[in-house]
């Protein structure tokens, strides 16, 4: 699949998106969102359903227009030029073949619109289904491919226009799980070889933390935190990133003194000034540990294991503690004879914890 | 299927199309029969009803202006409502229910009430523009609207549409271009099937052209039985045939077309390329 092609490395472009806004009957889908692209860089925005990635993109390629704000690609203001004239591939979340077209004509389609003499359009053709792999596919119809076949033609037709910008629009979604992993590494690869500054967007964080040299998620049509993918999960600089980024637990305790109090154990705080009084902490079940020998006395963090996962390096274990289940993510080697309802203990690692503000639950506490 | 449930449908089939086959052909046979009687009892059977059809030249020019409406009403309507279509599926999918109950509405409308509706604009367009028997073709574009739109919602629902024209877009399609290369290759059998009904609608019409005023083929064959029953009823013959080869030629134009792909896709499939050569 990985197949040895002359490609031409292109030096990417600076993309940038300033203060863009767009409203929908009254509801804001993007509100003030400002992304700068570095030239030949990958960031994907992540975020759940409606959170405005989708319109972020499709404002970027002028397939919409945006009710305020500045597109700019290279240093040139784009903002009202229409999408055939942006030079920007993309990729769609739904099979965008043209049916009646081979996957050679698909390929060719985009360079015929950009005069691209036959000889010169056939072989750069033939040199991007190569580059995706499809090499002995180029008369095969959309319907003849099965659906990463067609995603990886769509990637070489996007790419055969030699584009400033490349955008991914969940492109790899409709795939069942072992294809979309192959294909997400093979989109990298491509992307890295063709050097092409590239906007990736989906809701998958496995995709985008795998993918991306930056990411950016996403809630309520603003980017809450941008930063490469460690930065994101080992250090969410907010509660939403810190749950939609990873599994967290979400354990009530009490700030006080730059710190919180949970179970009896006082862990720092990401932001020491935070207000005083009943919060939600919200830990990693990589900061939490299980202890299955030694005192097993009731207490804030003993409890009953209720199941544990098998992840292959690692291991999920799930711990009741009779008014909370916690997740402990441990190495496997360490799991050693913890099964369902062996008594545990747990302790928590004092790593800086967010905290989210929840009323009901703090009162709990 | 089993043999004996394959057998029985076989004989379905035959019958189903014996028994149409012949409520159909029934009507144009006796037309036929009496197009070619002679004159008096016992003559022997004539073509010289059919022979006579030349010689009204009145008769002719009807055919020629119903052929030419045919013509100008299926490309004007194709030209105005694919792109309509489109457009609406794009970017106005809310009014797609509005204009289906409009582009029904000539079906609920009697003919003879349209005409009243008609009588005033054609009034005008005489006066002002011109009183062509061509501009009848307005007129049937609105009749023929609601068989025109149902076959191409039909094509359009079968494709995305969004994606592929914004797929086509990304790639540097202008609109007419995402039109022309993209949309309409993938409709071409909807285009095709709104083709024949807007012709096969127009070559029967009467009631508009009649109360309008304009003799095409439908009022000159009306007009020809006053006098000549006989070369009437062998014009309606030959305009019922005409109708009937146009409509298979068309379909076996659209089965051509996509026989042929399916015939490149077999190739594909068993040799692994392509032989039959070309593009489209």
């Amino acid at each position: 699949m990985t197949a040895s092609v002359q490609t031409t490395p292109r030096a990417g472009v600076e993309v940038r998106l300033e203060d863009l806004t767009r409203r929908y009957a009254g509801v804001t889908a993007l509100d003030g969102l400002s992304l700068t692209m570095a030239p030949g860089e990958l960031v994907a925005l992540l975020g759940p359903s409606g959170c405005g990635k989708t319109t972020a993109l499709r404002l970027l390629a002028g397939l919409e227009e945006a009710d305020g704000g500045r597109v700019v690609i290279a240093g040139k203001d784009v903002t009202d030029v229409p999408a055939n004239k942006r030079e920007i591939g993309m990729v769609f979340q739904a099979y965008s073949l043209f049916p009646h077209m081979t996957a050679m004509q698909n390929v060719e389609f985009g360079m015929q619109l950009h005069d691209v003499d036959a000889p010169e359009r056939r072989k750069r053709a033939g040199d991007m289904l190569d580059l995706v792999g499809l090499s002995g596919h180029t008369h095969k119809y959309a319907i003849q491919l099965s659906g990463g076949q067609q995603q990886r033609v769509a990637l070489a037709r996007a790419l055969a226009i030699e584009p400033k910008v490349l955008l991914l629009d969940e492109p790899l979604s409709a795939l069942d799980a072992k294809v979309r992993s192959r294909l997400r590494d093979e989109i990298r690869r491509v992307q890295l070889e063709v050097g092409i500054t590239t906007l990736f967007v989906t809701h998958d964080q496995e995709e985008a933390l795998a993918i991306a040299d930056r990411v950016g998620v996403m809630n309520a049509g603003h980017i809450e935190q941008l930063g490469p993918p460690t930065a994101i999960y080992s250090r969410p600089a907010t509660a939403f990133v810190a749950e939609f980024v990873g599994l967290t637990n979400r354990l009530a305790g009490i700030v006080k003194g730059g710190e919180v109090e949970v179970r009896g154990t006082r862990l720092p705080l990401v932001k020491p000034d935070s207000t005083e009084g009943p919060a939600i902490a919200l830990v990693r079940p990589e900061a939490v540990s299980v202890v299955s020998d030694g005192d097993m006395s009731p207490g804030p963090l003993t409890g009953s294991v209720i199941s544990t996962v098998f992840l292959g390096a690692t291991s999920r274990v799930s711990v009741d503690l009779g008014d909370v289940t916690v997740l402990a993510q441990m190495p496997t080697s360490a799991v050693g004879a913890i099964t369902a309802g062996t008594k545990v203990r747990l302790s928590l690692r004092t790593d800086p914890v967010l905290i989210a503000r929840d009323e009901k639950a703090a009162t709990e506490a | 299927m089993s043999r004996s449930r394959r057998a029985k449908l076989q004989v379905f089939r035959v019958v189903t199309f014996v028994l149409f086959g012949a409520f159909f052909a029934g009507p144009i046979w006796f037309m036929f029969e009496f197009s070619t009687r002679g004159i008096g009892e016992n003559s022997p059977r004539t073509l010289d009803a059919w022979k006579a059809i030349s010689t009204y030249p009145d008769l002719v020019a009807g055919i020629v202006a119903s052929l030419e409406l045919a013509v100008i009403t299926s490309i004007g309507v194709l030209v105005v409502l694919v792109p309509t279509m489109v457009w609406v599926r794009l970017r106005l999918p809310r009014l797609r229910r509005v204009i289906e109950s409009i582009s029904l509405l000539p079906l609920t409308i009697p003919a003879i009430v349209l005409v009243v509706g008609f009588a005033p604009m054609y009034q005008w367009l005489g006066t002002n523009f011109s009183d062509s028997i061509l501009t009848l073709s307005l007129a049937y574009a609105i009749l023929v609207l609601p068989y025109a739109y149902r076959a191409l919602d039909a094509g359009l629902a079968a494709i995305d549409v969004k994606t592929l024209s914004e797929a086509a877009r990304s790639l540097g399609a202008s609109w007419p271009v995402v039109m022309w290369r993209v949309i309409v290759p993938n409709i071409s059998s909807a285009l095709l099937n709104a083709g024949l009904l807007s012709v096969a609608l127009v070559l029967g019409e009467y009631t508009i052209a009649n109360n309008l005023l304009y003799p095409n083929l439908q009022v000159e064959i009306v007009s020809l039985g006053r006098t000549s029953a006989g070369t009437s009823i062998a014009v309606a013959v030959a305009s019922l045939l005409f109708a009937f080869v146009l409509l298979v030629a068309l379909s076996f134009v659209g089965g051509q077309r996509g026989g042929r792909r399916r015939t490149r896709e077999r190739l594909v499939q068993t040799f692994g390329r392509d032989f039959s050569g070309g593009t489209r």
